[in-house]
């Protein structure tokens, strides 16, 4: 089976983020750079199917700019074969011309099954996958926590308000991932070693994204209003649960 | 001179409250454009919901009707609603950020060839006539304005309870029009929907949500959360230490790897306040804190703070709340 698994590269987690004094987007000083949680599960779920599926090869796919490649060294040591970075040529394209160029990428190299988190952690915006899907014109799951693929076909379980649903889809269709789908592995020392050995071809986004421009247009970056400082609630246990509930329905007014 | 079209989501045969909020908001933007509000509806034998909308500003109702689309199905919303939305030609055209909200409308806006705005928390309308939504980006640590200059409709996901519902107008009425479509090739379907255990509002629409920690020690110390949450109509959540210590299962965890809740009232009892868990909560318009440890980095999030042991606080408040609410 051919199988890709989309991977971003996006600030760690704990990173303080500061936005440019102008708002035109964040300081970029100072940033770690990881692969999102989500890929990261995407990752072992793409590994997991190629090694239940004798013959298969697995690609990652990063689109950004040259930084990228480091998130790509990481999913080769955990056990990708090969990659492909398609260089964004640093014009931080929006959802729907990334979604343009992978999915042309995708459809030029044959894949049969597609791995994405459910959401990258930069700007949060989950279409990435579903956009993905509807240019190629494939089945999607999002948010999928458990997945079995036998016989050209794919059950897939989504969470959702008041439950889960159970799909069946047939392949090629693509998958996003949520945290509670799988444990990824770590990649290990000699995993390590080898993915600087692994091949990564590299593309460029203008010549994959066709004529897509971007759809959107952001401005205004700024931090959160700080909120103002909040009040402690002193006393013994009694007179302290007293004026909370006070304050939440006299005050606050939220009870 | 345009319309604002809003995505109208029922579930278990009434029209979520979700809704009523996204009305209310769309009929503030329509005046803004000179046009009006409406609403598509979309499932099986849904007529009578068409209705409900009205009080809230809503002046005409699609219904569209397949008895294909019972059950949700991905590319049978956007195969029918494709069609409708062309028909329609709104301006602006809003939706949920739900479950159902974020997996079609992505897929909608590009078989639309236009923009969306993922979680906006808020909406204007700038001074060129157009849609500004803001939204939160890296997990709430920033702001930012997003606008579609050049396409249409331009779209927006709402986070719930961004707005809140706007006062009913008794006796308002909408025109009501339904539709049969064809969904076309749905490819995917749905074989099974397995209840969840409780049915209680889920997180991400919660008003009201009292959180536990790693402090809560074990599963069944959760009860006394619990016993808080039924008394005053919340919903419980939990952080990762207590989903990963098995506490609580992983559909309770809120924050950057769990969900992200908007609720007017955030209770969190013996959670440490670690930037992967603001990342989930920190919309909450309130936020009640209660640690031990008066050095918690959650007690600067916190409107109120309470320095305690959780276990003799927690049922002190579901008693107090049980009286006052009583009375
Ligand atoms: C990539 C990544 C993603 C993550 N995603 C999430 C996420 O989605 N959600 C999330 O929550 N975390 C997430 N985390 C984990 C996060 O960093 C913290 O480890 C976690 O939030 C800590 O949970 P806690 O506050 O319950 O536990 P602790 O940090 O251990 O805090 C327990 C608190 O309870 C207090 N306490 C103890 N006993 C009592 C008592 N009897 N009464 C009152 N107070 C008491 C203590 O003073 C302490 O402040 C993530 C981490 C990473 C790296
Ligand atoms: N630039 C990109 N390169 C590769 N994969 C991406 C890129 N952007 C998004 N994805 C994939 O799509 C998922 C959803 O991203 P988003 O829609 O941006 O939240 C991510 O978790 C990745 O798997």
């Amino acid at each position: 089976m051919k199988i890709a698994v989309l991977v971003k590269q996006v600030p760690d987690t704990e990173t303080k983020i500061k936005t440019k004094a102008d708002g035109s987007g964040i300081e970029a000083d100072g940033v770690k750079y990881i692969v999102g949680p989500y890929d990261e599960n995407a990752i072992e779920e793409a590994i997991k199917t190629k090694e239940k599926n004798a013959g298969s090869e697995v690609t990652v796919i990063s689109l950004g700019p040259v930084r990228s490649v480091e998130a790509i060294r990481t999913a080769l040591a955990m056990g990708c074969d090969k990659a492909i970075h398609i260089d964004d040529e640093n014009s931080n394209p929006d959802a729907y011309v990334t979604a343009k160029a992978l999915a042309k990428v995708i459809a030029d190299k044959g894949f049969e099954i597609v791995f994405t988190g459910k959401q990258a952690i930069d700007q949060d915006n989950s279409q990435v996958t579903q956009q993905v899907a509807e240019f190629l014109g494939w089945p999607q799951v999002m948010l999928v926590e458990k997945l079995e693929i036998a016989g050209g076909k794919a059950t897939a379980t989504r969470r959702v308000s008041g439950g889960k649903e159970v799909y069946e889809v047939p392949l090629p269709a693509i998958f996003g991932c949520e945290k509670g789908l799988n444990t990824p592995r770590y990649a290990s020392l000699p995993g390590i070693m080898k993915a600087k050995t692994k091949p990564v071809e590299t593309l460029k986004l203008s010549a994959e994204k066709g004529d897509a421009q971007p759809k959107v247009v952001l401005s205004n970056f700024r931090l959160p209003p700080e909120k103002a400082p909040g009040r402690m609630i002193a006393g013994d246990a009694a007179a302290q649960v007293k004026e909370l509930v006070r304050a939440l329905r006299e005050e606050a007014k939220v009870i | 001179m345009g319309n604002v079209l809003i995505f109208a989501e029922h579930q278990d045969g009434k029209l979520k409250k979700t809704s009523l909020e996204l009305a209310s908001k769309a009929s503030e933007l329509a005046g803004k454009i000179g046009g009006i509000a409406e609403a598509v509806l979309i499932g099986n034998n849904i007529d009578a919901l068409a209705n409900e909308l009205a009080p809230y500003g809503i002046k005409k109702v699609t219904v569209v009707h397949s008895p294909k689309l019972e059950k949700y199905n991905t590319l049978g919303y956007v195969n029918a609603l494709a069609g409708i939305v062309k028909e329609l030609n709104p301006d602006i055209f809003l939706a949920t950020a739900s479950p159902a909200g974020k997996d079609f409308f992505p897929r909608l806006a590009a078989r639309l060839d236009t923009g969306l705005a993922s979680d906006a928390v808020d909406l204007k309308i700038d001074g060129d006539g157009k849609l500004l939504a803001t939204r939160p980006i890296y997990s709430g640590k920033a702001l930012v304005d997003l606008k579609i200059p050049n396409s249409k409709p331009q779209m927006a996901l709402i986070r719930p309870n961004s707005f809140g519902v706007g006062a009913a107008q008794a006796g308002a009425t909408a025109e009501v029009v339904k539709k049969d479509v064809d969904v076309g090739d749905m490819k995917a379907e749905m074989k099974e929907f397995v209840k969840g255990a409780s049915d209680k509002v889920d997180l991400t629409e919660a008003e009201i949500i009292v959180s536990g920690g790693r402090a809560m020690k074990e599963a069944a110390n959760f009860k006394i959360l619990q016993d808080l949450a039924d008394v005053i109509g919340a919903t419980v959540g939990a952080s990762r230490a207590a989903v990963d210590s098995g506490y609580a299962p992983h559909e309770m965890q809120v924050g950057q790897t769990g969900k992200v809740v908007n609720p007017k009232l955030y209770m969190a009892f013996g959670i440490s306040g670690a930037i992967q868990h603001l990342a989930g909560m920190r919309t909450s318009k309130v936020i009640v804190a209660v640690n031990k440890d008066p050095e918690a980095p959650i007690f600067q999030k916190a409107d109120y703070g309470i320095v305690g042991d959780l276990f003799e606080i927690v049922p002190l408040l579901t008693a107090e709340f049980k009286k006052v609410l009583g009375e």
